[in-house]
């Protein structure tokens, strides 16, 4: 079991902070992320795009804020769970939590922080009839183990980054890769789309554009699906269906622990502190609501500072404690380094 | 500078004449999300950068829009329960020029 102070649930920008402010009061963080890389929508949704509202940042890429966050952190040697989704909550007669993820991983922690933005991204599944039925018996969202595609026949469906990159990786590893897409443009780097032309003069990926599945057949698993290809429908043999439309952010399971939830977001106490209804569960950032709530940046990394302040007040009741500046204290960091302002010098002149 | 008339049809079926102001570089993802009329969550997910589609409306009347950016036709081309007369909302700026506007949301997926 990983044992930490603080359980951070989202490695955005605000969860990203509150580990620099956590440790300035001495205080372990531990992340989870439904992701498998750290910086949530920064990095997944728009990397390569400005910023131009970060205090001392005239203009900032969202990647390279991530970047930058995570050298700031570096010395408070956070720990991660990534590619793991916060399932379940469990409550400790000593008012401590065990946090668990779809995949077993748990987590004891003195104080939770629900940093999660709008939610864990989840796949953007396609509409079509009786799609449900047919998830893990030959619809799969992700890729996951490319192997259990090898020899196997494969379609895609999508036109993004992520429909082309896996067309292109798994044209040597399936018998058959069908990409199929509404347009005959598609969305993404390229050398990506360059590649999956090559591949389809090599004759090793067929693209069927513009086209679409609108149905699925099957009586155990997915055995065939119905494409509409310019007005006509036509039936095609496959093993796999891998629809790539993106992900987009759902609350999820955090929606059953018990938390008050408005707006799709979480209510806090913002006069003081960010907690929840539950003592001990904070929510800060995007993902919490307050009267005059403003869903920015600058907005989490302010309740991740008082976030970290309450949370040391729980864990050390009555301890004193005053508010230090890094410009006067430096940084000191669990790896044993030091960060701090060059001393003056005091010298006479002759 | 003065406010113009635009018609959202929620995704209820109710319909609502609202007050948008041509001056504040607002979109109609964002007069949507002034007025409330959609949950918080369900529309303008990626802030407005033709993304997400979370925004998708109809165009219900013959008014002037500005033309699809190569943006907009592609996150359409992935997105759901797209009509020949879908939007981005996000994509289409109140100006003057789109005073009587009405358009439907598309369902929340």
């Amino acid at each position: 079991m990983i044992k930490t102070d603080i359980l951070i649930i989202g490695a955005g920008p605000t969860g990203l902070f509150a580990v620099f402010e956590a440790g300035l009061l001495k205080l372990k963080c531990h992340i989870i992320d439904a992701l498998p890389q750290i910086g949530g929508q920064l990095s997944e949704l728009y990397p390569k795009k400005p910023i131009f509202d970060i205090p001392g940042f005239p203009e900032v890429l969202a990647g390279d804020l991530i970047k930058n966050q995570m050298e700031q952190i570096k010395q408070f040697e956070p720990g991660f769970t990534l590619g793991e989704r916060a399932e379940t909550i469990e409550h400790q007669e000593d008012g401590t939590f065990i946090v668990t993820t779809d995949k077993g991983t748990q987590h004891h922690a003195n104080a939770i922080a629900i940093a999660g933005g709008l939610g864990s991204f989840e796949p953007r599944k396609p509409v079509i009839e009786d799609i449900e039925f047919y998830e893990d018996k030959g619809v799969e969202y992700f890729v996951k183990d490319p192997e259990r595609y090898r020899g196997k026949r494969v379609v895609l469906a999508g036109g993004g980054d992520s429909a082309l990159d896996w067309s292109i990786f798994l044209a040597n590893v399936a018998s058959e890769v069908t990409l199929i897409h509404r347009r005959n443009e598609f969305r993404g780097a390229l050398d990506s789309v360059e590649k999956v032309q090559e591949l389809k003069h090599q004759g090793k990926i067929r693209l069927i554009t513009p086209a679409e599945v609108i149905g699925l057949n099957g009586s155990e698993k997915l055995e065939s699906i119905d494409i509409e290809e310019n007005g006509a429908h036509r039936k095609l043999e496959t093993d796999f269906l891998i629809p790539l439309f993106g992900l987009t952010p759902k609350l999820g399971p955090i929606a059953n622990w018990g938390l008050e939830i408005e707006k799709n977001a979480i209510k806090v106490n913002n006069a003081l502190d960010y907690q929840t209804n539950i003592p001990g569960i904070y929510a800060i950032g995007d993902v919490n609501t307050y009267p005059g709530k403003l869903k920015l940046i600058l907005c989490g990394y302010h309740e991740a500072t008082l976030m970290c302040q309450s949370v040391y007040q729980r864990m050390n009741p009555g301890k004193k404690y005053v508010l230090k500046y890094t410009t006067v204290s430096g940084v000191d960091g669990f790896d044993g380094t030091r960060k701090e302002a060059e001393k003056a010098v005091v010298k006479s002149i002759d | 500078m003065s406010d113009i008339k635009i018609t959202i049809i929620d995704r209820d079926g109710a319909s609502h004449e609202v007050d948008a102001p041509t001056d504040m570089n607002m979109n109609i993802m964002e007069l949507v999300r002034a007025y409330e009329l959609a949950p918080e969550g369900t529309i303008g997910i990626c802030g407005g950068m033709a993304m997400c589609a979370s925004c998708q409306c109809y165009v219900v009347n013959d008014v002037d829009l500005p033309e699809k950016s190569d943006d907009e036709e592609a996150m359409l081309s992935e997105a759901f329960h797209v009509k020949p007369n879908s939007r981005l909302g996000c994509q289409i700026n109140i100006t003057p020029e789109i005073e009587g506007l009405v358009v439907e949301l598309a369902p929340e997926y």
